[in-house]
């Protein structure tokens, strides 16, 4: 993938983009031919269907869909690579084998282990199940999760916002390698945004000295959680940074950094704080370490996953006002409600993605400013 | 929070761990040390052209001010130098006049002693000359006298009239 991402990344952007359509066009169109019956007809026009609709896209799918045809209900979608470790093993197969289904009614027999998907989780039967039992609560009886490290949807995205950053920023550095000063093209765009983490995030948190060896993983964390709430917002309907383990792993690599970079200095003041009584001084350590170590990284992410999960799910509520209203208010006032309400929405949610990412780099400055400190100063 | 518990996935968590870790890496490598070299570079140079300029500026005025220093310098020296011209042309004028004076003085003095002595010695050949006369005279009277006494007297008194006019 890196090789092949090298190799992309000397082709121009306009190219990346036209073959990722092709790509896309392909798997469409040879997804096309193979029409679901099981599922012909689906309109998503209740209330009921509307939020079962929106809590599936909340979630990472297995399979890159655009849309599904109301009457024919052809899916119009590409299969993604499932890749999962089960009781026997690794299993590699397209998510197209499970022909849309996410109510554990396809089974796809891999040889010795058979595989369903239920709610965008796959789970594993046990030995000797032919299909999937359910409890009253619809929780499969007989099926386990399995550790799962497909190409899912949010890997996709991610992969693919790694590839514009490389493919963007890897500009902006060959016309700096060049001996260009002044950036010319899209990386006069790029410039100030990097200028911006650089002075006005890590600077005056970090401090002037310090803040370089921190500058990888700033800047690179704000352009990745950017690009993803801003892939979010489209209608490809990416949902990347609303998922909580992608918040978290992002989360646990600042703590990682911070910890890791802490100076003497950080460490005397966390464990052994000085300048109060040393009875406080075991609690203060314990609280000192419980902030770093759990509450500050668990704001973050859950920060991050609740503003993210939120746009999404305010958003998709709003354009399915012009469902849920029209038996009140007719099809034109419920449709034009729908799009001032959604376009007001997605106007603050544009904002919302910035100042995520800006928040969320922020805050990991902060914290590595605390951890790289030098408390001379006040002693 | 069971919820938030079932949808997270320890696979996606993974997955996004690696890509990350990659990506952060990458992006080092290939982007931000390139583009932060090239910023903090620029960023000097511009630093650089600005302090050159500023001192260009400063020496610029130095200049000036030396300039101008020298230029002052210059007419105060040339002004000392015109009142010393003058004062020595004064001087000199003065000093040749009094030269001039004395110069004069002695030499007016110088032939005031000349003719006081060729003065006296005209006086002093006058009065040898006169002796003589009277020598000679005494001489002819004398002899008169010896031959005519009336003749004789005269003679002498003759002789004295002129003596006494002359």
């Amino acid at each position: 993938m890196i090789f092949l991402t090298m190799k992309v990344a000397k082709q121009t952007f306009k190219f990346f983009i036209l073959v990722s359509f092709l790509f896309a066009n392909a798997f469409a169109m040879a997804d096309n031919s193979s029409k679901d019956p099981v599922v012909s007809g689906n309109k998503v026009d209740t209330a009921e269907e509307i939020r079962e609709y929106i809590s599936h896209h909340l979630k990472d799918s297995h399979d890159f869909h655009f849309y599904t045809h109301n009457e024919s209900g052809t899916h119009y979608s590409f299969p993604l690579p499932v890749i999962v470790w089960t009781s026997n093993g690794l299993k590699t197969f397209m998510s197209s084998a499970f022909h849309h289904d996410d109510a554990g009614q396809v089974i796809v027999d891999k040889g010795d282990t058979k595989l369903v998907k239920i709610h965008s989780k796959i789970y594993e039967l046990d030995q000797g199940a032919t299909s999937v039992n359910f409890d009253a609560e619809h929780h499969a009886t007989n099926a386990h999760k399995v550790l799962d490290f497909s190409i899912t949807k949010s890997v996709f995205g991610m992969l693919l916002t790694g590839l514009l950053m490389l493919l963007g920023f890897g500009a902006l550095a060959r016309g700096f390698k060049k001996g260009k000063s002044v950036p010319t093209g899209f990386s006069r765009v790029l410039e100030p945004l990097v200028i911006y983490v650089r002075d006005e995030i890590a600077k005056p948190n970090i401090g002037e000295k310090k803040y370089r060896k921190f500058m990888g993983f700033l800047l690179t964390v704000f352009f990745f959680i950017w690009i993803l709430n801003l892939l979010g917002l489209t209608p490809l309907g990416f949902n990347v940074t609303g998922q909580i383990a992608v918040t978290a792993c992002l989360a646990i690599f600042t703590v990682v950094i911070y910890m890791f970079s802490g100076t003497k200095d950080f460490w005397a003041h966390t464990l052994w704080m000085p300048g109060v009584p040393v009875i406080l001084r075991p609690i203060l350590a314990v609280i000192e370490l419980v902030g770093f170590v759990i509450i500050k990284p668990f704001s973050l992410l859950i920060r991050l996953f609740a503003n993210i999960t939120a746009g999404h799910f305010v958003v998709m509520s709003l354009i399915a006002l012009m469902i849920t209203l029209k038996a009140s208010f007719g099809p034109v006032v419920s449709t034009g409600m729908s799009l001032l309400l959604s376009l007001f929405i997605m106007v603050i949610e544009l904002l919302v993605a910035f100042l995520q990412a800006f928040i969320f780099t922020m805050l990991s400055s902060l914290f590595i400013g605390m951890a790289v400190e030098e408390h001379d100063d006040h002693h | 929070m069971d919820q938030l518990l079932h949808d997270f996935s320890p696979g996606l968590f993974f997955m996004q761990g690696i890509i990350l870790f990659i990506l952060i890496v990458l992006m080092r490598k290939f982007a931000w040390k390139p583009i932060l070299d090239g910023l903090q570079s620029r960023e000097d140079g511009i630093q650089n052209a600005l302090d050159a300029a500023e001192n260009a500026k400063l020496e610029m005025q130095n200049l000036q001010a030396d300039n101008e220093k020298l230029l002052k310098e210059a007419r105060a020296e040339r002004e000392s130098m015109l009142k010393e011209a003058r004062d020595l042309k004064n001087k000199m004028i003065e000093d040749a006049k009094t030269e001039a004076q004395e110069t004069a003085n002695n030499m007016i003095a110088q032939a005031q002693a000349a003719i006081e002595s060729e003065k006296k010695s005209a006086m002093a050949e006058l009065k040898n000359h006169v002796s003589g006369l009277s020598i000679e005279i005494a001489e002819k009277v004398v002899r008169n006298e010896l031959s005519n006494k009336d003749k004789q007297l005269k003679l002498i008194e003759d002789m004295l009239g002129e003596a006494t006019l002359n």
